[in-house]
């Protein structure tokens, strides 16, 4: 027994003495990571577009497209490492409405710094989001029935309390208040590059991607969540503190949400109450269609970016091609369709023994 | 495989210490009585195996060990001190390790991943600080190896891996994380005959490096091949606790097998 077990290794003539194992080819290495069906589905709709729809080829489309794509993106980003962590967010569309709400009528009824009613908003969308984290781990129902409630509730609030306030279902505008202009710049200002204008958001969706990306490969909280998603037991009985990964990816959510509903106030300087339902579930499919798995314990940053991109690309492509945008939700349903049955194959065989 | 093995196990450990003690424990769900009354000394260098047939409450006294339950009634000592464990985060820290038949790994993620969850070696101590990926692939790589746990690559997920190689990996972390009680979940029994066998290796190997092993299993033949002491649980309840020297293979599985009951039942089919 004080003998290795003979295990018959094939020589490296490399380093004899370090570990001798066998490397993945690289094509199955690719074929293995989770965004590689939303980007062959990205060039397909892009080749496609670009060669039927001629205005589909101008920098200014790109920007555009991009634009749509970001007010996608960034909530579709803390759904997809939500559902990494194997946990649902149906209140996500509703949530942005309601952190727009409370920054505008909070600055314009009390005639504040509009920087005041963005951070109240902050911890509003925050407390929000744990709320919705802390009911899940308590109660240890489905995250579907909870956020089902968060999402009728906040629903109910959001023009129940504009009425009450505003006496309509639209907030004041918003754009005469101190510190609106710097808001404006840092949410929805337009970054000139020469050959297109972009919209900050899209500078900010790409930020937070690449934070994201860096969270979930790169730090301990990132293996959590795949952990907590991928076998919430094993997790637990290896020491993760399984509670706390969840609702803290419920508050990611949320902070995700308030950035959007941020950056729609000081775009339009006004916000409409009964905006953003049917959107949690465009978020959901942006991230499915980037590869993160239903169940949970697989997905990426990456992808739920690239299936944001995806859907920027229809909207704006069926537009420039001249079609009516009514088949954009059908359209949503084959992509949604297709996506689970690549991650289906992918899933299957990346844990088949091989 | 027992140098590395000892390699990494604490060093205060000296043959036949007590480590963990349980007197008259018992757990209660509600109105059912999941186990009662139960006695057990987990020793360092031994075996002790746990046997009976299924909800027996085996499992019950695993997780009282573990901490993922915390015990009813009675007390449970640790080095002689008593213990009442909230999470399984503290009995780790104490250094009870647990692997879980089914609830091993997380199938998805990477070998080199499992090895080190819950225990990721980082370059910093702040918030977000980035994991030393290097290093926790070769340690886990050159663990694995050491161990003649042979996979075909660290970063492969380990769903991938056999059901045998999966036990090998999590028995490895348990080891290396400085493990000094060992509880093994019926390692062996969705396990082949050639599989089982490498289980069972590790959990010799364990033993011989000082470590108190716990062997969950309803498999007496598995059980006496490795154990030194035995413990049979029927409906909660302890029915038989011997040292390998007072009972025979035998015994043991006709006492598994249902003992008096089965003698019972053979002649009432009798024709």
């Amino acid at each position: 027994m004080s003998t290795p077990v003979a295990t018959q290794s094939p020589p490296t003539p490399s380093s004899p003495d370090g570990p001798v194992r066998v490397e993945r080819s690289l094509g199955a290495r690719v074929l293995g990571r989770p965004e590689i069906g939303a980007f062959a589905a990205a060039v397909v709709i892009f080749v496609f577009f670009f060669v039927i729809a001629p205005p589909f080829r101008t920098p200014e489309a790109l920007s555009t497209i991009l634009y749509s794509a970001s007010t996608i993106g960034i909530v579709a980003l803390g759904v997809a490492l939500l559902m990494i962590g194997g946990e649902f967010d149906l209140s996500s569309g509703v949530a942005v409405t309601t952190s727009a709400l409370a920054s505008a009528m909070l600055s314009y009824q009390l005639s504040l710094n509009v920087w005041v009613g963005v951070i109240v908003s902050l911890v509003i969308s925050l407390a929000i989001g744990a709320l919705n984290g802390w009911l899940l781990v308590k109660t240890k129902l489905p995250s579907f029935l909870i956020t089902l409630s968060t999402f009728f509730v906040l629903q109910g609030v959001n023009l129940g309390v504009t009425k009450l306030v505003t006496g309509t279902v639209a907030t004041t505008n918003i754009n005469q208040l101190d510190g609106f202009a710097s808001a404006r710049t840092i949410f929805a200002g337009d970054i000139p590059l020469g050959f297109m204008t972009l919209k900050a958001s899209v500078i900010w969706w790409l930020v937070f991607v690449a934070v994201a990306t860096w969270i979930l490969l790169r730090t301990r909280t990132g293996n959590w969540i795949f952990a907590v998603g991928g076998n919430q037991d094993s997790a637990r009985a290896v020491g993760v503190p399984v509670a706390k990964v969840k609702i803290g990816l419920f508050m990611g959510v949320a902070f995700m949400a308030w950035f959007l509903g941020q950056h729609l106030l000081m775009n339009f300087s006004t916000v409409q109450a009964g905006l953003g339902v049917g959107n949690e579930l465009i978020y959901i499919v942006a991230a499915v269609v980037g590869g993160a798995l239903l169940t949970g314990g697989f997905g990426s940053a990456i992808g739920a970016a690239i299936g944001a991109f995806i859907f920027g690309m229809t909207t704006q492509g069926i537009v420039y091609a001249g079609w009516d945008p009514n088949w954009f939700k059908t359209f949503l349903g084959v992509m949604l369709l297709l996506a689970v049955l690549v991650n289906l194959y992918i899933k299957n065989s990346a844990s088949k023994r091989k | 495989m027992t140098d590395t093995i000892a390699e990494h196990a604490s060093h205060d450990l000296t043959a036949g210490t007590p480590l963990v003690a349980m007197s008259g424990v018992g757990k209660t769900y509600g109105a059912i009585r999941a186990l009662e009354g139960v006695d057990l000394t987990v020793r360092a260098g031994e075996v002790t195996c746990v046997l009976g047939d299924n909800g027996a409450g085996k499992s019950t006294l695993i997780k009282i060990m573990s901490g993922l339950h915390p015990h009813s009634e009675g007390t449970l000592t640790v080095d002689g001190g008593e213990v009442r464990f909230g999470s399984p985060r503290e009995s780790l820290d104490r250094g009870i390790a647990t692997v879980y038949q089914d609830l091993a790994v997380v199938s998805l993620m990477e070998v080199w991943r499992n090895f080190f969850l819950g225990s990721e070696l980082r370059r910093g101590n702040f918030p977000l600080a980035p994991l030393d990926i290097g290093k926790m692939r070769e340690i886990a790589d050159a663990e694995l190896k050491k161990m003649g746990i042979h996979v075909k690559d660290i970063n492969q997920p380990i769903g991938t891996l056999s059901g045998g190689q999966r036990q090998c990996v999590a028995i490895a972390r348990a080891v290396y994380f400085g493990a000094r009680v060992l509880i093994l979940d019926e390692p062996t029994a969705a396990l082949g005959v050639k599989q089982s066998g490498v289980v069972l290796k590790y959990t010799a190997a364990a033993r011989d490096a000082g470590l108190g092993v716990v062997f969950i299993t309803h498999n007496p033949h598995h059980a006496y091949m490795v154990g030194d002491h035995f413990i049979i649980l029927k409906l909660g309840r302890r029915v038989l606790d011997r040292t390998r020297a007072e009972v025979s293979l035998e015994e043991l599985t006709a006492e598994m097998a249902g003992g008096q009951e089965l003698a019972e039942l053979s002649h009432e089919l009798q024709r």
